[in-house]
Parts: structure tokens; sequence; C-alpha cells
């Protein structure tokens, strides 16, 4: 079996740096919540559809409940208030505020206790979403069995969902486990899910909730016929996290792109806005059995894949930490990396075990999420589709969990059908090539590929040791991470962060906490 | 009759083998595979062998196709505008700037619209460059200013007024449904409407970019894949000595 000579303190000595790095950043979290964490609440409590001006009704909500200045104590209260006080259902409810029928500032006094009854109403209906798509994994899981790692992941992008749909019935029947829908570029940044099924986007396609239904109803379908679990994959990532986690929830979707730095560091986003909000999605996730997938792939798209490969794994360390505070389990850490290093590197193969490596023994309970080359992949659609060869060769020796399937395209366009099946023959072709190849060699403790995971983690020590000192947050803003700076109050979506008042209430949140990680 | 007439090449002077691939909407079968070939040959080709063929989805159909190619085509005939290039280094064109201005040039670029990817603005501007090629961040005699991406046309020329940019870069990553052609688009209008189209060198670059489709749109110059930042400022230094009338 390929094994580093990892020393267990030093290990040990990074992961309590990483737990306290992100105890600190959680104090914050604990007394913060977000536009976008009080609109999840609606979404479990059943609110959906929009106003005749296209307005999702949780954003009206919100924003209503801020122009009568009551946000801090959250929308749980005051949302089942309105709904006893108009006696209908939770969108009902919501029309009716939306249309002033009824005001957040007139609901007049509601006996405390039904109030509260009326909130766990409201927060059982929510759990039992949660409770409910875990459960339908399971048994999807027990009918049709769990493929072995690594999982063959494969992205869809065309824009429109009934498109995509079409690619991704194709990806599944060459061989994939689990398909992802790439999200329009730029929909990070919106402050609001997108309504309905979509068919125009830019370098993806929208996340909506009806999106989300379309495709995992097809692959359901797909899943009979093949007698394979086919897994389904969005983004909560960006200003509308909790949210999104919430509608992939409800439509039982498996997997979320979910990082606590990437979209401070890669979108701009605000960071307090972005811890918070990362918190509730992967409350969330824990509960409702979604595997998130880290995004520290992308810092060695805009660093330099050997001397800033620290930076992965100390970031992949941070996730985990605080993966653990939100209950996530270490089988729902998919945390990320990358097959990102200049092919014109001597050695370029050794160093990517090396770090794929190091990756497998500091999370060996962890589906690590391994990213193919990007960035320096060639227009000559035959020189990068031999790389993804090498990249296939790394991960099934080192066994990592969830594989991207690389494009030999990726220079050019987003996939063609005829792409995702060159790559998945490629794939297959490998992994049953080499399938033991990993348990067949070992990896010489005095040579480059042990000596090279050494200096990466000691490195990642000594970042971790710099970042405790001064706190998270204040590193982010020095350029610890990606070579990027962001301040603690810029990016956007900081107008949307509050103090909890004494009184707060999200049920959800606390019923998640109080009743831990769930089996 | 020109004697520069050309056809692709195999393994002997025109031959005009091509290899082709591509998936069909249809299921794989015989009739398929005859169909792939009657389709190739509306394409103008001959002695067609459809050397692979394979059911990808329900009602997809994928083909590997070798064939002979009819036309020949008169080389004499074809012109393109490619940016001219000495292969000038980092230093030689520090040098230049410093001998030539005696002052900094200043250049500014960015991602515009909504696409989010920074590689093609990174790989240029960044002081880590690519491929051994250091970024224009790292060039003394170059004041670079990189704005990353999702950048609107009117923040990238307010930059590029308030530093009083020599060269503006943008880059457009995202391709589809020509999105690529209406942002840059969408600058260009912005900067002829300000009247401002002489004050600035403006270059475009991402994966699907040519120089010709760069000076159809207006812009001075267009770089594609495999351009090193290196060739980004020595064009940037020609391009303004010829402006200002400054000898080589």
């Amino acid at each position: 079996m390929l094994t580093l000579p990892l020393e267990a303190q030093q290990i040990q000595r990074v992961k309590t740096l990483a737990r306290e790095i992100a105890a600190q950043v959680q104090d914050f979290i604990d007394l913060h919540s977000s536009d976008s964490s009080e609109r999840t609440v609606l979404r479990l409590y059943g609110v959906d559809g929009v106003t005749e001006d296209g307005i999702p009704l949780p954003n009206r909500l919100v924003e209503l409940l801020r122009e009568s200045r009551l946000i801090e104590s959250g929308i749980s209260r005051p949302f089942a208030k309105a709904m006893i006080k108009t006696g209908l259902g939770a969108s009902e409810t919501a029309k009716a505020l939306h249309e002033g029928k009824v005001r957040f500032s007139e609901l007049g006094s509601i006996h405390p206790e039904l109030v509260q009854k009326k909130e766990q109403e409201l927060c059982k209906k929510a759990i039992g979403i949660l409770d409910r798509t875990r459960l339908v994994k399971r048994e999807k899981a027990q009918k049709f069995g769990n493929p072995e790692y690594p999982w063959r992941y494969l992205i869809v992008a065309s824009g429109n969902i009934f498109e995509d749909r079409t690619q991704a019935r194709s990806a599944a029947f060459s061989g994939a486990d689990v398909i992802a829908v790439i999200r329009s570029t730029a929909q990070s940044l919106l402050d609001y899910i997108p309504y309905g099924a979509t068919t125009e986007g830019f370098g993806g396609t929208y996340a909506t909730q009806e999106n989300f239904r379309i495709m995992r109803q097809a692959l359901d379908e797909v899943s009979q016929d093949l007698n394979r679990y086919i897994r389904l994959t969005n983004y909560s990532s960006g200003l509308c996290m909790a949210e999104i986690a919430a509608c992939a929830a409800i439509e039982d979707l498996d997997m979320l792109l979910n990082d606590s730095m990437y979209g401070i560091l890669f979108r701009d986003i605000n960071m307090k806005r972005t811890f918070v909000d990362q918190y509730f999605s992967r409350m969330i996730c824990g509960r409702a059995k979604i595997v998130i997938n880290t995004g520290e792939d992308n810092y060695l798209t805009t660093s330099d894949a050997i001397d800033k490969a620290y930076t992965v794994t100390a970031s992949q360390l941070i996730n985990e930490a605080m993966g653990h505070n939100a209950l996530l389990s270490d089988n729902l850490l998919g945390l990320g990396h990358a097959f990102e290093i200049n092919p014109k590197i001597k050695n370029q193969l050794l160093y990517e075990i090396s770090h794929a490596q190091l990756a497998r023994q500091l999370f060996p309970d962890a589906p690590l999420k391994y990213m193919p080359a990007t960035k320096h992949k060639s227009t000559d659609i035959f020189y990068s589709h031999v790389m993804d060869t090498l990249f296939n060769l790394v991960t099934i020796a080192t066994r990592q969990g969830i594989h991207l399937a690389g494009m030999a395209t990726e220079a050019i366009h987003t996939p063609l059908m005829q792409d995702r099946y060159k790559s998945l023959a490629n794939t297959n072709y490998v992994f049953n090539a080499a399938a033991d190849f990993g348990s067949e060699f070992q990896i010489r403790p005095d040579g480059f590929i042990a000596k090279r995971a050494q200096e990466v983690l000691d490195q990642a020590e000594a970042c971790l040791i710099k970042v405790h000192e001064v706190g998270l947050m204040q590193a982010i803003s020095e350029g610890q991470f990606a070579d990027t700076y962001r301040s603690q109050n810029g990016g956007k979506g900081l107008l949307g962060v509050f103090t909890k008042s004494q009184d707060y209430s999200n049920p959800i949140l606390a019923q998640i906490k109080a009743e831990g990680m769930m089996e | 009759m020109s004697d520069n007439l050309i056809k692709p090449y195999g393994d002997t002077l025109n031959d005009g083998l091509v290899q082709l691939s591509f998936t069909l909407p249809i299921e794989a079968s015989a009739r398929a595979r005859k169909a792939a070939e009657a389709y190739v040959a509306k394409l103008n080709f001959e002695e067609i062998s459809v050397t692979h063929y394979k059911k990808i989805a329900d009602g997809f159909t994928y083909f590997v196709v070798y064939a002979r190619a009819i036309p020949v085509l008169d080389y004499n005939l074809i012109q393109a505008q490619e940016v001219e290039s000495k292969g000038m280094d980092f230093y030689e064109i520090n040098k230049q700037i410093a001998e030539k201005f005696g002052r900094k040039l200043t250049v500014v670029g960015a991602t515009i619209g909504t696409d989010a990817h920074t590689v093609g603005i990174d790989a240029i501007m960044n002081m880590k460059g690519w491929d051994g090629n250091y970024g224009l961040e790292r060039y003394p005699e170059l004041n670079a200013y990189n704005m990353g991406a999702q950048i609107p046309c009117e923040t990238l020329l307010a930059k590029a007024i308030e530093v009083k940019a020599d060269a503006v870069l943008v880059s457009q990553t995202v391709t589809q449904k020509d999105s690529h052609i209406r942002n840059f688009t969408e600058f260009m209008e912005l900067v002829e409407a300000e009247n401002l189209r002489k004050n600035f060198i403006l270059l475009i670059g991402g994966p699907r970019i040519t120089n010709e489709m760069a000076i159809e749109m207006g812009y001075d110059a267009g770089f594609g894949p495999g351009t090193k930042p290196s060739n980004v400022a020595e064009y940037i230094l020609s391009r303004l000595m010829e402006k200002q009338g400054i000898s080589r």
C-alpha cells in the first residue's frame, strides 16, 4: 500500500491548530445570522414562489422584516405569528405579508406559548424534510449498492436544463457515478435563487429548485434503467449558501460544492457573510447527508501548484475542522485538491502522487474530491487527453474518493457529449488497468515523494501557526490564501449580516445542534 | 493557375487525408454507420472510412472517420494579420521602455461582464506569469493593474481613465452564446461613446480569440491560447512607439 512515513504527532498538531482556528471563527458565527440564513428558515418552513415582479417570496419577507426593524430576532417567530394570524399555510401567509394584508409590525400580542407551538410545528416540518431525504438516500444506496471509490464525477453545463438532462443521461450511460450541473457564471453573486426551469445560462445552468427537481427525476429514471445509483451535485456557494442547501435537501441532491473560504477568496463575498452562511448550510448538509465538496483546487489555478501546495493542505484542515463544527461526519467531507502542476516540470507525476497521497493520509475517511488539470490544459486536445491519463493514474493509485473526469477540450469549450464519452473511456481504462497499482508499490521513505510530502506538511503547519496567531479573518486579509487579499468589511453581502438579539430564534438550527451528528 | 495549391497532408503530398470525430443523434447500428459515411460525403470527402463507432447514449452514436478531402486551396490567396513579435524578453522590453519613453507605461486589465474566469488575465498579468514567463506586474517599467473578473465595462474604463492607462487588456473565457463578442462590443462602444478610443491601446485575449476578430471589432490586437506575457508587453511597447512616432 502506498504510505508516506508521516509522524502521527505532527498530524495531531496540525489538526489541533485547525480546530482552534475554526473555534475562533465559530465564536463569531454563533453571535450572527444573515438575510440568506433567515430566507433558508422560510424555505424549510415551506415558503416557495415569487411575487408578480419575480422576487422570491423568502427575499421579499426578509426585506419586509428588515423594514420593520425586527430582523435581529430572526424571522422564525414573526413568521409563526403571521401564520397564526392568517390561519393559512406557509406560502399563502407569505403572500399575505407581501400584499400587506398582514404586517410584521402589526401582529399584535399572541400568547407566547401559542407562538412557540407554531414554531415547533414548523420546525418539525423542516427537520422532517432533512430526515426524509436522508432516508431516501439511504434507501437508494441499499437498493442499488454504492459504487466503489473513486466515484466518476462528470459535469454538464449547457445552460439549458433540458439539454443538460440529455447530456447527463449520456454521461451516466458511459459510466458516470455523479452528475454535476455547473452553475451559470456569476450566480454566486446573486442574492436570491432564481425561480423555475431555465433554458438560458452562461457557462452553465442556473441553480433553481425546479431545475434540481427536473435533473433529479431524470437521474432517478437512469438509476432504475442502469441499476446504479447516479448521484446529483450542485453548488451551495456564493450569497445563498444555506438556501441552496435547503433546496438541495428538498429535491434529494447528494452533493454540494460548499467551501468555508471559496466565496471570500474567489468571488469577493464578504467573509463574515460567508462564515455565517457556510455554517447553516453545512448543518443542513450534515442532517440531510449531503456530501460537501470543498474548493481548494481553485487555489492552484491562481497560485503556483508547487510553491503554494501547502495552502491546499492548510485549507483542507480548516475546512475539515469547520465541517466538524457543523456536525458533518468524515464520510461527507469531500475535501478538494487538484492535479495542477505544470507538465513541463520534471517529475510532475511524482509531485502529484506526493500531494494526493498526503491528502489521502491526512483525511483517511474523507472521500477526497480530486480535480483534473485545467490551467495547463492545451488546446491540442490530444495532448490534454494524455494529461488526463496520468491524472487518472494518480487517482486510482492514491485511492481518491470523488474523481472529476478531465476533459480533453477543457481549454476550448464546455464539454460536448463525445468529450465526456472519451474522458470516461480513458478513466474506465486506467481504473481497471491499474486497479491494484496502489497496493503493489511502496513509497521509498527517503525518496522524492516522501520528502516532498513532508515539505508540504511542514509548510502547512507553519502557515497554520501564523493563521492561528492572528486569526483566520486577519490571515485572509493578509493574503495568506490564494495570494488574494480580502478585508473583513469588504466584499459583497456584508449588509445582509446582523448580530442576533437576546431573543433570537432559529429552531431548526437549534434542533440540529441539540441532536448532534446523525447516522 | 497558381503554383501553390494545397490539401491536407497525411503521409503523401496531396493525399487530402483528414481525421474527423463527431456524434450523430441516432441509435448505433449498421444504418447509423452508413449515415455517417453519407454525411461525410456531403461534406465533400471521398474514400470515407468509418474506423470506429459506438453508442454513447440512447439515441446517440459517436464516430471516428478518416476521409480524403476533395477541394484544393490556393494558398496565395490567403492573408492573415498576425501580431508581429520579435520574441523580445522581459529584460529587453523593460530596457526599451526606459530608453524610448523615459517613464513607466501603465496597463489595466480585467475580465468583463459576468465572466468569472481570471485564468487568462492572471496568466498575463500576475507577478508569477506562466510557463516561466514573468507576468506584467513583475515588469519594473510597467504599472500593471489587474482588476480581476466580473468587472463592469464602466468600471474598467473608469480605472483606465483614472490611472491614465496606455493600454487596456480585456479578457473573456466564456464564449457560450457568443457572450464574449457582446461584451467586447459593449466595451468598445463605451470607449467610443466617451470619445476615448485614441487614448488607449485596446487589446483582447482569451482561448477563443484571434487577432482578426479583435481588429474586426475595432481593437488593436487579439491574443489567443499560448500567448505569453512578454508577447503582450512587446506588442504594447511597439504599438505605442508606432502611435507616437518613436523610431525603433
